[in-house]
């Protein structure tokens, strides 16, 4: 899958490089969806005799490739949520010079490089790529509710029903884009939705 | 001069008043006749008797009212004020640099009894009177940061300093002009202010935060920006947003004079002497059409400024749909003749309207 360039934006929005091998006691490798991808284009088999590499396939065909770059631990999980325990332990774990690799979609690596900062993980030793969907995990500002994978603008609030315009501001706490009221000075004026980046 | 305090409400019925005291000592934030950002920082000593920037923190006939208005806001939605764990030490900061200044500058409205760290504190015009013990957090109702911020007027900002760079890692704001403390936490000076226009580009942020980074203790600075608000609301939140945004489409060619308000914020930078943090409280003045039009000399400008103004300004301040109907009110206090520069009223000096 070819990789999205996303346009210019403001400065609170975080921006995604390129995964690169790099030299370090161990790797914790953290990947949804197409992030798959990144890890099969980066992975040596030094660096994968040292691994754990923990996956959320998202129904993408990816787990076997993965598991034949025979990593010393690999995990699969549904969800980021059933993913969450895991991942706090391996920071909890970590020795000095780990390296961090996330790589899928923007809500599984900001997720992921939040709780890796507040383990204390020097942002030195965390890489990012970005693969596959483009969705958003988006916080509503009003009712505060969290939307995992919206891929559209205006994007009616799965909690609380208001529809609300996708900012480009972004929380890395909250790993999440501000979705905003789009209508309130003009009720009912909600312009059809299309996708955030058409 | 002793502060009558006003009984008024900033929401529903938005009984909300200037008096001629109050509309003179407004900080109108318009030094000429038009606007642009700017890095537009002074050092914060003082000012002319009886005007807004006199005291350290200024306290005018709002207070009780506003403070009402604060505790409102924090019983329907407590996020609005939120202090990251290692930010408690620059809040006893916060709350003795208050103390310390309030009761030195009012020493009629609010009294500081130290005997080490045993504190008494009396704020007459809200009728509190505590004893507590400096440090101690279980001996404060609230944490000192909430605790001061519930008895002072204006919104705080408390930044941590670190990697050269300023962290929003705690705050009070419920008078906020739109932004959401609770989304910004932790963020950094050039992450808050992503959403501002042409500023970036302009290099504003990276000269506005090299001085604030190299603010001293006992050198405060100030900087005074506006917006546009209809109705007196102080409370202009995203999270509320859905609520109060339809307010804006109440104006009329009639009413547009009692509900247009220019709201100004005096925003002022203390370094805190503990913590290293430096804090920002954000004070919020409101003053509808009519008022400002007694001043000559602000009528003129005003109109020109908004006039003026870039539209990418006007649509993030958030009246681009309401300008032209301003611009109908305000041209008619506008006669053409120059204005003086700075931002007083000068109404000794300046002509009045011509008709
Ligand atoms: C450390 C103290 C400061 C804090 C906490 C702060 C905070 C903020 C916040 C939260 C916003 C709203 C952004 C949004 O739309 O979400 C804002 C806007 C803005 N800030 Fe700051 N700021 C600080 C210092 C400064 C300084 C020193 C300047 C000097 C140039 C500045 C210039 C601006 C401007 C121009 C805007 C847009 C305001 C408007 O057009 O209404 N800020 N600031």
């Amino acid at each position: 899958m070819s990789k999205f360039t996303f346009p210019e934006s403001i400065r609170s929005r975080p921006v995604y490089g390129t995964l690169e091998p790099r030299a370090g006691a161990a790797h914790l490798l953290i990947a949804d969806a197409h992030g798959a991808e990144a890890i099969l284009d980066v992975a040596t088999p030094d660096m994968m005799a040292k691994a754990h590499i923990i996956y959320i396939p998202k129904g993408e065909p990816f787990e076997d490739k993965l598991r034949a770059l025979k990593p010393a631990q690999f995990y699969s999980g549904p969800t980021y949520a059933a993913a969450e325990q895991r991942i706090h332990k391996a920071f909890a774990d970590a020795k000095m010079g780990l390296q961090l690799y996330l790589s899928g979609t923007e809500g599984v690596i900001g997720q992921a490089q939040h709780a890796a900062m507040q383990a204390g993980i020097p942002h030195t030793a965390i890489q990012t790529e970005h693969r596959g969907s483009t969705a958003r995990r988006m916080q509503c500002v009003h009712c505060k509710g969290i939307t995992e994978d919206v891929d559209v603008d205006p994007f009616q609030c799965a909690h609380c029903g208001l529809h609300l315009f996708v900012r480009d501001h972004y929380s890395r706490r909250l790993a999440a884009y501000q979705g905003v009221c789009i209508d309130a000075e003009d009720p009912g004026n909600v312009p059809p939705s299309k996708g955030i980046y058409e | 001069m002793t502060i009558q305090f006003n009984d008024e409400t900033f929401r529903d019925d938005y009984s909300f008043k200037n008096s001629d005291w109050a509309i003179k000592r407004f900080p109108f934030p318009f030094h000429e006749d038009s606007y642009m950002y700017s890095v537009n920082m002074e050092q914060h000593r003082g000012g002319p008797d009886g005007s807004i920037y006199e005291k350290r923190f200024d306290v005018d006939e709002h207070y009780v009212s506003e403070m009402r208005d604060r505790a409102m806001v924090l019983a329907d939605d407590p996020l609005r004020c939120q202090s990251l764990p290692h930010m408690t030490l620059a809040g006893w900061d916060l709350l003795e640099l208050i103390m310390v200044s309030k009761s030195e500058d009012y020493p009629d409205l609010f009294e500081l009894h130290r005997n080490g760290d045993k504190w008494r504190w009396v704020n007459k015009p809200m009728g509190i009177d505590d004893s507590f013990t400096f440090l101690d957090e279980a001996t404060l109702p609230y944490g000192p940061m909430e605790y001061i911020t519930r008895q002072t007027q204006g919104d705080f900002c408390v930044l941590d300093q670190r990697d050269d760079n300023l962290w929003m890692d705690a705050g009070m704001i419920t008078t906020q002009a739109d932004w959401s403390l609770d989304f910004d936490i932790g963020m950094n000076f050039f992450e808050w202010h992503a959403p501002v226009p042409l500023a970036h580009e302009k290099g504003i942020f990276v000269r506005a935060l090299k001085f604030l980074l190299s603010i001293q203790q006992g050198a405060p600075a100030r900087r005074l920006n506006w917006t546009m608000t209809v109705n007196p609301l102080l409370d202009t939140s995203p999270e509320n947003y859905h609520k109060w945004g339809i307010q804006k489409t109440s104006v009329t060619p009639e009413n547009i004079g009692a509900k247009q308000h220019l709201r100004v914020e005096l925003q002022t930078f203390f370094r805190l002497p503990r913590s290293n943090a430096l804090v920002f409280p954000i004070r919020c003045y409101l003053c509808c059409f009519d008022d400002l039009m007694s001043v000559p000399k602000w009528g003129r400008r005003l109109h020109r400024v908004i006039r003026d103004l870039p539209e990418e300004l006007a649509t993030y301040k958030g009246f681009i749909d309401n300008r032209p109907m301003m611009l109908d009110y305000l041209s008619a206090f506008d006669d053409g003749q120059p204005t003086s520069m700075g931002i007083w009223p000068d109404r000794d000096t300046e002509p009045p309207l011509k008709t």
